[in-house]
């Protein structure tokens, strides 16, 4: 944070006066160093937008088009700098349109306040104009909420909600303040102290030697080691600390979707992404492994296939945060609750602690095995000269911005599937996409509010013509703030990846999920929102765009028509083990090569 | 994983609206059928205790008490061992007593220290606070002389006084 920030934040957090609850938000958002928050305006939030053009202040409001597109914005934001985002919806339908957004967050564990209007005090449980009980829909996918009762509260109520959406696990806050508390006048001051005897934080501090000694003598005897990498990293920072554990063990490091970045896809021990849609060589080494060292990782059902066959041979270790994920899908041998930051490097020194030459020699040999796979199954499609294939646009975009300041952000399905597996990303914070939720509609929205973090970075969304018709109303929004993110539509014309189930488990009943006759030209509509309009049917022409979209610096719309049929592979059917994966492309056979 | 048992669950939450909601939301969240759930304050009134019995597996409880420390609303979550603790509920029941058979019930009554709460031509209303073991056999015996209505509070339970602290109250915050 800069030394200007700091001061302005200092300057907020002194500041005390009368003003009404309105005026409060905004000077609360201030002494949270917020400097940027999406919304839109509306009956009962409408004394918060009064002031945000009545008062100075420092915080950028963006005006979106739909609520959903405030929550994937300042998602985006949060993903991409590691702060709070923030958005802003009045009462009743606003409100409800956030919840999208604060279910994605929960489950990707991103930082997010979402601040609501509520119809004023006494018309609560009414039937009012406008009304929705927006703390009780919420309930099961916040980390918390209030209803604010006073307009004392507000500034208690949103220095508790950063706190709590920051801290410790980090998740969505959701603020409900009532119309009538944002027009009352009250002695402003910043609270010094935030009270919250349910909410402690300080006990994650701190490492458990006992455990780390645990951890370091199970690796020690282990033959066939893999770090099980997934986002938790990302939210600790701890992406130097993973590195230097992984170079000291030398194992094999798979990263989740999530965790896409926390360690380099382009590290020789990297073995990227396991899971449904995963590389073979990764599901195959958490198959045969010993020992799941699982840092910051959930053992979802997408990554695990069949639990009672995940890694049927393995032990496992857990480090992370949230003590509830501990032995929550599979049980742990040995735990460790703390932050990653401290946990990583004690388990680094102990490791290091405890060489011994046949543990070095095994592991080598499990390292050499892991990296035969790998060479001999890489993720790989059959080019077609007739047809541009997506995930050759995946390679083309890859190519075009290695080594420069790029951020990914994905839509949901097969385009989300391709990029995952063709894209490289070398480090924390630079791949946004919705894993747990699976929220069709990110894309768009994620990228502006990522782009709106780092005006300078080249933010590419790499979209699915599904996707993008479910939240393309923000390109208004870009156009509005000059928002140069790409949006690269891999438009196959279908609802793709249910189109591949469809296929493949539903005996090609293609049940709604062809969009093709209806497509809008997606061109022309960019062209309406005054964006940069490109398109691309052949590999020359996705090559020539993409240097072009580059280059533009202003909002852009690439459709790529690609080839109909493509599936993504190799694919772990749901329900099946991990390590049986279907392949159509190279086998007409499961495959369990090596296992 | 492992047997079903009962358990029960003393859940030490700030008084402020909706933390009710929230405990009980989290139990059907997560799959849990909740047999008996008490909620009143305490010696404090900025706290409540809620206390909660479900039949499931020791996995599983131990599962749900870390869902509740996730609860910003919930500051501390006990499991309260039987043998350890005193269980205790209040059964309001209306039994049917006409003038003949009158006496016979309230001597029931007396053999359980309930009392009479309300007399009425035909019924009697009668008020037991015991152990829910007791309440049931009561409630067996009442029931041939013909129960018109029965209610419960659910079950609210604290370690003994004689209990050493922190022994059979088991803290369950940081486990694994």
């Amino acid at each position: 944070m800069s030394t200007q920030t700091e001061t302005a934040i200092a300057k907020a957090r002194a500041r005390t006066g009368r003003m009404n609850g309105a005026e409060a938000i905004i000077r609360s958002l201030e002494a949270e160093g917020v400097e940027i928050c999406w919304g839109i305006p509306g009956g009962a939030i409408l004394p918060l937008y009064d002031a945000f053009m009545a008062c100075e202040h420092t915080v950028q409001h963006v005006l979106v088009r739909h609520e959903q597109g405030a929550g994937h914005m300042a998602q985006g934001y949060a993903r991409a700098t590691g702060k709070v985002g923030v958005c802003i919806a009045t009462s009743g339908p606003g409100a409800t349109n956030l919840v999208t957004p604060i279910a994605d967050a929960f489950l990707d564990s991103t930082p997010m306040v979402a601040i609501t209007g509520q119809v004023p005090t006494h018309l609560i449980g009414t039937d009012a104009f406008q009304e929705a009980d927006i703390t009780g829909i919420v309930m099961p996918i916040v980390k918390h909420s209030f209803l604010v009762q006073t307009v004392e509260d507000i500034p208690k109520a949103m220095k508790a909600a950063f706190h709590i959406a920051s801290s410790g696990r980090p998740g969505p806050v959701l603020v409900d303040i009532p119309k009538d508390l944002q027009l009352t006048e009250f002695d402003f001051a910043w609270p010094e102290e935030i009270d919250l005897p349910g909410y402690d934080t300080d006990w994650i501090s701190g490492v458990d030697q006992d455990a780390i000694d645990a951890a370091a003598d199970m690796i020690a005897r282990a033959r066939k080691p893999v770090l099980y990498v997934g986002g938790g990293v990302i939210n600790a920072e701890a992406t130097d600390e993973l590195i230097l554990l992984a170079e000291a063990l030398q194992v094999p490091v798979t990263t989740t979707l999530l965790a896409k970045g926390a360690f380099p896809d382009s590290h020789p021990l990297s073995v990227q992404m396991p899971g449904m849609h995963g590389s073979k060589y990764a599901n195959w080494t958490m198959h045969r492994s010993d020992l799941l060292i699982t840092i910051g990782a959930r053992f979802d059902d997408r990554v695990t296939g069949k639990l009672d066959a995940f890694a049927p041979g393995a032990k496992i270790i857990h480090f992370d945060i949230d003590p509830a994920e501990i032995s929550k899908n599979r049980l742990a041998d040995v735990s460790l609750i703390g932050h990653l930051n401290e946990t990583l490097p004690a388990l680094r020194d102990a490791v290091l602690a405890n060489r011994n030459d046949e543990r070095i020699r095994h592991q080598i040999d499990w390292l050499n095995e892991v990296q035969g796979w790998r060479r001999e199954n890489p993720f790989r499609y059959r080019r077609d000269a007739s047809k541009l294939k997506p995930e050759y646009v995946m390679e083309a975009f890859d190519r075009a911005l290695r080594g420069k300041d790029a951020i990914w952000v994905t839509g949901v399905g097969q385009h989300q599937m391709w990029a995952a597996q063709y894209l490289t990303i070398d480090g924390p914070r630079r791949w946004i996409t919705s894993g747990g939720l699976g929220t069709m509609g990110f894309g768009v929205p994620a990228a502006i509010g990522a782009q709106q973090a780092f005006p300078d970075a080249y933010v590419v969304n790499i979209d699915g013509d599904g996707c993008f018709q479910m939240t393309l109303q923000e390109l208004a929004t870009a156009r509005c703030y000059d928002v140069p993110a790409i949006h690269a539509v891999i438009n196959n014309g279908w609802l793709g990846m249910v189109r591949q189930w469809q296929e493949l488990f539903h005996g090609e009943r293609y049940s709604e999920t062809d969009l093709f006759g209806t497509i809008p030209d997606f061109v022309k509509l960019a062209e309406s929102y005054g964006c940069l309009a490109l398109k691309a049917e052949t590999e020359a022409e996705a090559d020539a765009v993409i240097a072009e979209a580059i280059a533009a610096r202003r909002p852009t719309v690439i459709d790529f028509r690609v080839d109909r049929e493509e599936k993504v592979y190799p694919m772990v059917p749901a329900g099946s083990a991990s390590h049986e994966m279907l392949d159509e492309t190279w086998e007409n056979e499961w495959v369990e090569e090596g296992v | 994983m492992g047997a079903t048992n009962h358990h029960t669950l003393s859940a030490l939450v700030e008084n402020r609206p909706g933390v009710l909601s929230r405990v009980a939301g989290l139990f059907t969240r997560r799959g849990f059928n909740i047999d008996s759930l008490a909620v009143g304050p305490t010696e404090r009134p900025d706290r409540s205790v809620i206390t909660i019995r479900v039949d499931c597996t020791r996995h599983s409880v131990e599962q749900v008490v870390k869902q509740l420390y996730k609860l910003v609303d919930v500051i501390d979550v006990y499991e309260i061992a039987p043998d350890a603790a005193i269980e205790r509920e209040l059964l309001l029941v209306k039994v049917q007593a006409d003038a003949e058979r009158r006496s016979e019930v309230m001597k029931l009554a007396e053999l359980f220290d309930a009392r009479v709460a309300d007399v009425g031509q035909t019924t009697l209303l009668l008020e037991c606070v015991e152990h829910p073991d007791r309440l049931a056999s009561f409630e067996e015996l009442l029931a041939p002389y013909g129960i018109v209505e029965a209610i419960r509070t659910g079950r609210v339970a604290m370690l003994r006084a004689s209990a050493p602290e922190g022994e059979s109250k088991s803290r369950l915050r940081v486990m694994g």
